[in-house]
């Protein structure tokens, strides 16, 4: 199975970097959570409901919508405030979020982490001289991350692979059942940081924020 | 058959495209309120949820959407539309979106129905969640209130987008296939918001006429609502937990909310509506439920601030309430821009209050004469040029070399003077001034000892009268030992 990989570029400046990604991040991630499963005996199901926020950027003319869990967006916002902090003040970097599943393997064997969607965000940032190119950016990235948001819809409509609904015993390979309130599939953000050469930094900086088995 | 529906499954498919339908027009519509929106997500499932999403019934909006139906479902020809625009104080009202929801013959006949396409609903429900934001209609939305209102319409059957006006663009929300057609939804979105400037009406007119032929001649044979729309900017009375709903209102009050244009505070939805409710004596509250055009003629504009619109067209944005406004305003400034001028010069510049008639007739010339180097024949009076009473500026040496009675402008004439107008000073009306306290100080007389001239006589004075001061001294010589010996 092949894994579907988009790429979704931005120009911001500094301070609309934690913003722009956060946006897009979390746009993804209403498409790919879904309620709390709740088992039955009889190996249905039923599933939780998801609220959605209207969030306002500030320094960027944009309104996203996230899904209403405060546990998923602390999470979210750390991965991008290290990636915000590992940039620099014109470079360039890309943060990734992939969609994986796991497979058991047997022992000795760990087990696997099979990727079946990954979109990686390459953010270049600028530096603006006055305020009214500032002003300018603002309204221009926030209409291009509605040009991104519209990419991501695009995608997402396209009702490519998606994991199978796990039984119970296997929702952990497919689900992150660790939040209160959602449940998004297993998912991990990753970021590079590009150097000003352009080519990728020696030590590739790899976080794993979301994982329950870490081994 | 094997690729006919089970009679459950139609039932379901049935279903769940009605639901889709009014949750996609709640989506919409709650979208152009003009406020952010917030659900809770819960773990547990309530069972009303329908595609497992938070997504509030405004009870008038779901009325509409079932009135508009009128029982059908979107199908294949049969289109559920809905339609946002915007109209302003004055009536002038222009279509900004069409959103549709649409049903074409392509069927994906092998999808099972109560599980793949309930969830490709819910996706596409969050995608249009998501577009909702993205459109241009949302930023005038959030805007809204002062100035214009967003109204919407929702209409079953054709599509109709002629009046996006030319350019309009499309954005494809998503699709979902069933074994029944695959269900579309998409979105036409106006690009050319310079649309209304092209209207010429005359504001004298009645507004309810030209509302009514605005819609009376629609260009499809098809049946069109009256109503011009309904208003996007419906407020509960309270508001729980960060934007739950209440439940219904009266009509009459919803429709006295839409007549008059207050500001729509942000946070404060329940002090707004309130608002309304008591201004219901100063504005025309239909005795029956009219549509909302007719009641729009008479409008009350309390003292609104000049909110800026997003809209390009400034002009068509005004009120007429706002034309008295500006009558007044012009009253405060001076019409005549010579006096204005003047109004301005007389006011010379800050810690100078010398009143220099010269400076004013200059000042239709130049504005800033008072700045300006002044013209030779006054500087003669000029008393900073020629400072009356300064003592004579010289050093000490040039002083003692030269006579005491010399003129001390001699040297000064290898100097410029310069104006010497110091900070926080009057004219010199006192004795001593700022100005004339600087001018002494720095250039203090000398000291009388350090003339030579005076010095040398002393000296020979000195010489002479020692010995007259020695046989003094010898004389008291006991006085003097009696001092000193007092003193140890």
């Amino acid at each position: 199975m092949n894994c579907r990989s988009e790429v979704l570029e931005v120009t911001v400046e500094a301070r609309q970097v934690e913003e722009a990604t956060l946006a897009l991040l979390h746009t993804i991630l209403l498409h790919r959570s879904t309620g709390k499963f709740h088992y039955k005996k009889e190996g249905t199901y039923s599933i939780g409901t998801v609220g959605t926020q209207d969030i306002d950027c500030d320094f960027i003319d944009f309104t996203f919508v996230r899904v209403s869990s405060e546990e998923l967006d602390r999470v979210i916002r750390k991965a991008v405030s290290e990636f915000k902090d590992a940039l620099s003040s014109d470079g360039m970097g890309q943060i990734s979020l992939e969609f994986y599943q796991k497979k058991k393997s047997r022992w000795p064997f760990s087990d696997e982490c099979i990727p079946w969607e990954v979109w990686s965000i390459k953010v270049s940032v600028v530096n603006l001289a006055n305020e009214q190119e500032r002003q300018i950016c603002r309204e221009k990235v926030g209409e291009k991350l509605g040009e991104k948001v519209i990419n991501v819809v695009e995608v997402i409509n396209r009702h490519e692979y998606l994991p199978k609904m796990p039984t119970q015993s296997e929702v952990d390979n497919v689900f992150d059942t660790s939040l209160k309130d959602v449940q998004p599939y297993l998912h991990k953000i990753t970021y590079q940081i590009t150097d000003s050469l352009g080519t990728s930094v020696s030590t590739t900086m790899r976080r794993l924020i979301k994982d329950t088995l870490a081994l | 058959m094997d690729g006919d529906l089970s009679p459950q499954d139609k039932k379901d498919l049935d279903k769940f495209i009605k639901f889709f339908a009014l949750k996609t027009v709640q989506v919409i519509v709650q979208a152009r309120l003009g406020e952010k929106i917030c659900t809770r997500s819960s773990s547990s499932p309530t069972g009303s949820d329908w595609f497992n999403l938070a997504i509030k019934d405004i009870p008038e909006v779901t009325h509409e959407a079932k009135k508009a139906l009128a029982g059908q479902l979107p199908g294949i020809g049969r289109s559920m539309c809905v339609e946002i625009s915007l109209k302003t104080s004055e009536g002038d009202s222009m279509e900004l979106e069409t959103w549709c929801l649409e049903m074409n013959e392509k069927c994906d006949k092998d999808i099972k129905v109560s599980y793949t396409v309930y969830n490709r609903l819910s996706v596409l429900l969050k995608s249009l969640l998501a577009i909702t934001r993205v459109t241009p209609a949302y930023k005038l939305s959030r805007k809204q209130g002062h100035d214009y209102v967003i109204l919407y319409r929702i209409y079953f059957g054709e599509v109709q987008l002629g009046g996006l006006g030319e350019g309009f663009q499309t954005v494809r929300v998503g699709v979902v296939g069933t074994p029944v057609g695959t269900v579309t939804l998409s979105c036409a979105y106006r690009t050319n918001l310079a649309f209304m400037s092209s209207r010429q009406f005359e504001r004298s007119a009645p507004i309810m006429g030209i509302i009514v032929d605005h819609f009376v001649d629609a260009p499809c044979g098809n049946q069109r609502p009256i109503t011009m729309g309904q208003l996007c900017n419906y407020r509960p009375p309270d508001e729980d937990d960060g934007g739950a709903f209440a439940g219904v209102q009266d009509s009459q009050e919803l429709y006295a909310s839409r007549l008059s244009y207050q500001p729509a505070p942000p946070g404060g939805a329940a002090e707004f509506n309130t608002n309304q409710v008591k201004e219901g004596g100063n504005v025309l509250v239909p005795a029956q439920p009219q549509p909302p055009h007719g009641a729009d003629v008479h409008l009350t504009i309390e003292n609104a601030p000049n909110t800026p619109s997003s809209s390009g067209d400034e002009d068509g944005l005004l009120q007429s309430g706002e034309g008295r406004r500006d009558d007044g305003r012009r009253s405060v400034s001076p019409s005549d821009p010579v006096e204005s001028l003047n109004a301005f010069t007389r006011k010379v510049g800050a810690f100078v209050n010398k009143p220099n008639t010269q400076i004013t007739a200059a000042s239709l010339d130049l504005p800033f004469a008072a700045f300006a180097p002044r013209g030779l024949d006054s500087e003669e009076n000029d008393p900073m040029v020629r400072p009356p009473d300064s003592p004579p500026s010289q050093s000490p040496l040039q002083a003692s070399l030269h006579s005491q009675g010399s003129d001390g402008s001699g040297p000064q004439d290898d100097f410029v003077m310069v104006d010497f107008r110091p900070a926080f000073s009057k004219d010199d009306l006192l004795p001593m001034d700022l100005g004339t306290f600087y001018r002494e100080f720095q250039n203090p007389p000398q000291l009388a000892s350090l003339s030579l001239h005076t010095s040398s006589q002393s000296m020979a004075d000195d010489l002479d009268s020692l010995p007259e001061k020695l046989r003094v001294y010898e004389k008291n010589i006991d006085e003097f030992d009696a001092f000193v010996d007092m003193l140890q």
